[in-house]
């Protein structure tokens, strides 16, 4: 089934979601390639959010999803995370009545290798030591900002192939922004490759190798990263400019 | 003649034997809207079914003279095994299909099954009581305080105390545990980290039922007239017992269980038996005035 090493990562062709009545994608196509940062940027409502929950199968989509070469339409969002997806859902979706070691433990809820998931309960500590300061805190009691930290640290536990991220910024303090994209960008570099949804759109741009702008359920506008931040129209409805 | 220091203490007996039996009852109530936020009314006729299953393995095996630990375990995993395939098909044939559906079409639904099971089980069953095997020879095992210890409600305890004490380890201690927790706080997170909570969900079930069936066959030893009846008062009573600990609550609901039954027994000792039942409610009234969730229920708003 796999395609050729060329292929994208993940390939998202005419992705088409209903609320009800309501038509919230109407035919999203675009894609990542392994190693990218890849950013989609829109208004509040435009379905970026939406698009996240297809891919990870939480909300029911018509079109093609394409993971590493395989259709993911038919694969149950709880099967989906072993394939090399993981998720930091939209407003971080910590577990709050459980400690922050028990949050980090689910993310790794599919794997057996003991061991290892010690070690990666080290890394993220050594990535977020506040997490470490925290372990044993009920995550409910966290500040906003460490329950991003928590949120994305809980979705690298599952090692995945992709990193979908809904709006690590949202509701933070520029300076734990900065530090939250600071950590993408050193992830990246690692090797990770990252979707990001953001309404803050210069951050994403920034730290984006590609980018897409949706608008009411379509794809308005691609680019590089860097071409989208300096284009008059992002600008001036995106950047405040 | 009894002196009154050990009147009282007959009643906290007593009372801690019931209540730990409300707790057993309460908790599959608290589990069950821990994850669906359903108040499964088939709960106190999954528990009935429980002690008709036990009447039959003992009927079936001939133990229904032959009292002793041994019929006893055999009496509660035939219970445990019964109630766990009821709760199990009530939550695949009835609830399941209606995971999407308003919240009110669920409470409807297990309105009915609690109905269709309570008349079935007259027509299956007869609607006549029936008399409980002898499961354990109610010998005065100790006395404390001059206060005789009967063998039957240590046995109650001793049991009730397993069962608890293996749920805290489940729920607490285990990968399994940790993953009903999750789909209890946040379902669709959970499975993006790949539980399937559908599957959660039926051994909640389990879990729950099981848990009932325990407790219907301590009620058994204790007032050994079954029919097919038999859950509505002590169901009634088991869920009042959740909701007064604050439903969804673990903790919660053995307290409930345990407060509503010392306050029962108490009330028999000292006031009259007329008004055991009136108090259950009274004090669930009272309580939810000052604490709406309950003793130990999540009170105020989570953070977001």
């Amino acid at each position: 089934m796999s395609n050729s090493s060329n292929s994208p990562l993940l390939e998202v062709k005419n992705l088409n979601v209903f609320y009800g009545s309501i038509h919230a994608l109407k035919g999203i196509s675009f894609h990542v390639n392994k190693g990218e940062v890849v950013s989609l940027i829109g208004a509040n409502g435009a379905g970026k959010t939406t698009t996240l929950r297809a891919i990870s199968g939480i909300a029911e989509a018509q079109g093609e999803i394409r993971f590493k070469g395989n259709l993911l339409n038919p694969i149950p969002a709880h099967d989906r995370v072993s394939l090399g997806l993981a998720q930091s859902p939209e407003g971080r979706g910590v577990f709050a009545q459980m400690s922050v070691y028990e949050n980090l433990e689910m993310g790794a809820y599919f794997r057996s290798d003991r061991a290892e998931i010690l070690k990666d309960i080290e890394m993220s500590f050594q990535l977020f030591p506040r997490l470490k300061e925290r372990a044993k805190q009920l995550s409910g009691t966290l500040s906003g900002g460490e329950q991003q930290m928590l949120a994305i640290c809980r979705a690298l536990m599952a090692r995945p192939d992709l990193l979908l991220l809904d709006e690590p910024s949202l509701g933070l303090a520029p300076k734990i922004v900065a530090q939250i994209f600071e950590i993408i960008l050193d992830l990246n570099k690692k090797g990770m490759t990252v979707l990001l949804v953001e309404q803050n759109a210069k951050m994403a741009l920034k730290s984006s190798h590609r980018a897409y702008v949706i608008e009411t359920g379509l794809v308005t506008m691609e680019g590089r990263g860097q071409d989208l931040l300096n284009d008059d129209n992002v600008r001036r409805s995106y950047l405040g400019a | 003649m009894n002196s009154p220091g050990q009147d009282f203490i007959q009643h906290l007996i007593n009372g801690i034997s019931l209540g730990s039996i409300y707790a057993l009852i309460a908790l599959g109530y608290t589990m069950v809207y821990g994850i669906l936020q359903l108040i499964n009314f088939a709960h106190s006729d999954v528990y009935m079914v429980g002690a008709f299953a036990a009447y039959f393995a003992a009927k079936l095996l001939g133990l229904n003279n032959s009292p002793g630990i041994a019929t006893l375990a055999i009496l509660l995993i035939a219970s445990m095994v019964a109630c766990s395939v009821l709760g199990l098909a009530i939550e695949r044939f009835a609830y399941r299909p209606l995971r999407k559906a308003p919240k009110l079409n669920i409470l409807i639904t297990a309105i009915g099954v609690s109905l269709l099971l309570q008349f079935s089980c007259q027509i299956f069953f007869g609607a006549d009581p029936k008399v409980f095997p002898n499961v354990i020879e109610d010998g005065v095992l100790t006395e404390v305080f001059g206060v005789p210890l009967k063998m039957n409600d240590v046995s109650v305890l001793a049991v009730t105390l397993v069962a608890m004490l293996s749920l805290h380890f489940l729920i607490y201690h285990t990968k399994l545990g940790r993953a009903m927790r999750a789909v209890s706080q946040n379902r669709t997170v959970a499975s993006l980290m790949g539980v399937n909570p559908d599957r959660i969900i039926s051994f909640t079930f389990i879990v729950g039922s099981s848990l009932a069936g325990i407790g219907s066959v301590l009620v058994g030893m204790k007032y050994p007239k079954i029919d097919p009846l038999m859950g509505l008062m002590i169901g009634m009573k088991a869920f009042v017992a959740a909701v007064l600990g604050g439903i969804g609550n673990i903790m919660g609901a053995v307290l409930g269980g345990l407060l509503m039954g010392l306050s029962e027994q108490m009330v028999v000792g000292y006031l009259s038996s007329t008004y055991r039942d009136a108090l259950a409610f009274g004090i669930l009234i009272v309580i939810l005035i000052f604490k709406p969730s309950g003793l130990l229920g999540k009170g105020g708003v989570e953070k977001v």
